[in-house]
């Protein structure tokens, strides 16, 4: 079983995130970045079923040079090769836009499983998933809290508002995985040394096949026009509980109405 | 005026109150037209005249519900190309959003998701990056496909009389790679959906272990209430992860958001940030959350939570 793990660098989770002030994309210079938290359940979640099942896990990662640092934990990790799609035709480029190159990019890789995050925690759009499984014609089996890969086969049970799918299909498929599906490994000393040795492929747009018109801020299918910072909240109203907070609060919510 | 097409989120025919949220929505922007895709449009058709719409289409092929997300990207493609909508609106919610993904790649056009506001032009308002900032986009290629956040408009009636239409759509294999096998529905409380809910109860670390969550489900039953809680919460094992609300969790927006014993770090923020009303019990002066509220108190939960709930309890009989 050859599996593409899809892994994004994004702003640390906990830093206050910002635009860029001229060309309105997440600003990814000056914050750390990290590997997309969610992003690390499916690299984990690759390393398992290459463990029980044999084959090669690959990192495909589309995004500015400091995305290598993502890349070498997810080595590091465990994962065997790696693929950084990287080039400044890139920039901008949104949800149509990522999969097209994405997907691309995945045609240059043998795979049976493509697998990802549910989403980015920096977009949160949690489409990426679905888009490629459209492009590849490829069986989407999303949002899984438990993979099952049998022969040619994979079963997810997919969580839903009010419990889970149990969803098949077979290989090729997308998978994308929640948080919480197991528990990620940290990479090992011996696996950060021996991740500075894989295999790291770097493609370019044109390596990649990928027309340079349809991807980017220019090749993007959508546009911000305006960005406004919030503006400061009103302060609210603060008390202090002397033994009637509880009762001041009923009143505040009787007087909204909501009660 | 053109069509916009909204797509009907619904259980066994009843459409959920997103549904009418898009109605209302869409009739500020054109001719609303619901898009019913599965078993049960008997069931629905006089909720979605009542709420406004001119129009039905309907893919009642049970063979629908048999496979995951794209048989309804497929019916949506479908009627987009034979009606060249305006504008197609979808759920926000985690199906919507990858139906609409898919539509997307069909048409060839932009899709912009998680809007808390469409506006004239097909201009959508986001608020990311936990509301730190309001994004206003429009799509810019291909028919604009716009995701919207529950609870993002009132829904009103406006009572139309639709003509219908049936959809006959024949898969396409690649629509048919993800089969459903089984349809799961875990403890599902007497308690309204997370996303859905108007009232969200949220507890988090503060309240120091597991069993005191019967706190917070007992003020959230006196409010008709949905139970959120913090990563904190979760991680602890305290509260399911399903109804973890913050940045990897899910988002909501309701009218109230309470927030009890959580500090408000952006992890939760990111979560809960476009809530319209917003209240607080924390008993740290300084915890960030109190930056956020309409109404705080600060104190020990464990004394004002009760309180609370015994009071709302009076006032309500």
């Amino acid at each position: 079983m050859n599996i593409v793990v899809c892994v994004k660098q994004v702003p640390d989770t906990w830093a206050e995130k910002k635009l860029s002030p001229d060309d309105k994309t997440v600003d990814r210079e000056s914050v750390d970045g990290v590997m997309n938290e969610l992003d690390e359940y499916a690299v984990e979640e690759a390393l398992r079923i290459k463990e029980a099942q044999g084959g090669e896990v690959t990192v495909l990662s589309m995004g500015p040079d400091k995305s290598v640092e993502t890349i070498r934990k997810a080595l590091s990790m465990g994962a065997d090769k790696a693929v950084h799609l990287v080039d400044p035709a890139l920039h901008g480029s949104d949800a149509l836009a990522t999969s097209y190159a994405l997907a691309q990019a995945l045609g240059t890789i043998e795979h049976d499983l493509v697998l990802l995050g549910v989403e980015a925690t920096d977009a949160r759009m949690s489409v990426v998933a679905a888009m490629l499984a459209e492009r590849l014609g490829a069986a989407q089996l999303t949002f899984a809290r438990k993979v099952e890969v049998g022969d040619g086969t994979v079963r997810v049970e997919r969580l839903t508002d009010s419990g889970y799918d149990v969803v098949e299909g077979s290989t090729p498929a997308v998978v994308s995985v929640v948080e919480k599906i197991n528990e990620p490994r940290y990479p090992s000393f011996k696996g950060i040394m021996a991740a500075k040795k894989k295999p790291l492929t770097t493609l370019t747009v044109a390596d990649a096949g990928i027309e340079a018109d349809k991807v980017g801020l220019g090749g993007s299918a959508t546009e911000v026009a305006d960005v406004t910072a919030r503006p400061p909240k009103q302060a609210g109203q603060i008390v202090k509980d002397e033994g009637d907070g509880g009762a001041k609060l009923a009143e505040f919510l009787a007087q909204q109405k909501f009660v | 005026m053109a069509e916009v097409l909204v797509l009907v989120e619904h259980v066994d025919g009843a459409p959920k109150k997103v549904t009418f949220e898009l109605l209302t929505l869409a009739r500020s922007l054109g001719e609303p037209a619901a898009v019913f895709v599965g078993n049960g449009a008997d069931n629905a058709k006089d909720k979605l005249a009542e709420y406004g719409a001119t129009k039905i289409y309907v893919a009642g092929d049970g063979e629908l519900d048999g496979y995951l997300v794209a048989p309804k990207a497929e019916v949506l493609a479908q009627v987009v190309q034979q009606s060249s909508p305006a504008a197609v609106l979808i759920p926000s919610t985690p199906e919507g959003k990858e139906v609409a993904g898919r539509l997307a790649v069909k048409l060839d056009s932009g899709v912009i998701t998680d809007a808390v506001g469409v506006e004239d032009g097909f201009v959508a308002k986001q608020s990311i990056f936990g509301g730190a900032f309001t994004v206003s986009s429009k799509v810019s290629k291909g028919t604009p496909i716009i995701t919207v956040r529950p609870n993002s408009t009132a829904p009103e009636t406006a009572p139309a009389q639709p003509t219908e239409e049936q959809v006959s759509v024949s898969l396409s294999d690649a629509a048919k790679k993800a089969k459903v096998l089984d349809r799961v529905t875990e403890k599902k409380g007497g308690r309204p959906e997370l996303t859905e809910a108007s009232i969200v109860v949220s507890g988090g670390r503060g309240l120091g272990e597991g069993s005191n969550f019967s706190l917070i489900e007992k003020l959230a039953d006196t409010l008709g209430a949905a139970v959120g809680a913090s990563r904190a919460a979760t991680d602890a094992g305290w509260y399911p992860h399903t109804n973890q609300v913050g940045q990897t969790g899910k988002t909501v927006s309701p009218q109230l958001y309470m927030a009890i014993g959580i500090s408000g770090a952006i992890q939760h923020r990111a979560g809960m940030q476009t809530s319209k009303t917003i209240v607080a019990i924390n008993k740290d002066p300084e915890a960030p959350i109190f930056e956020l509220v309409d109404f705080g108190v600060v104190g020990d939960l464990f004394n004002v939570v009760p309180q609370l709930t015994e009071e709302i309890e009076k006032r309500k009989s």
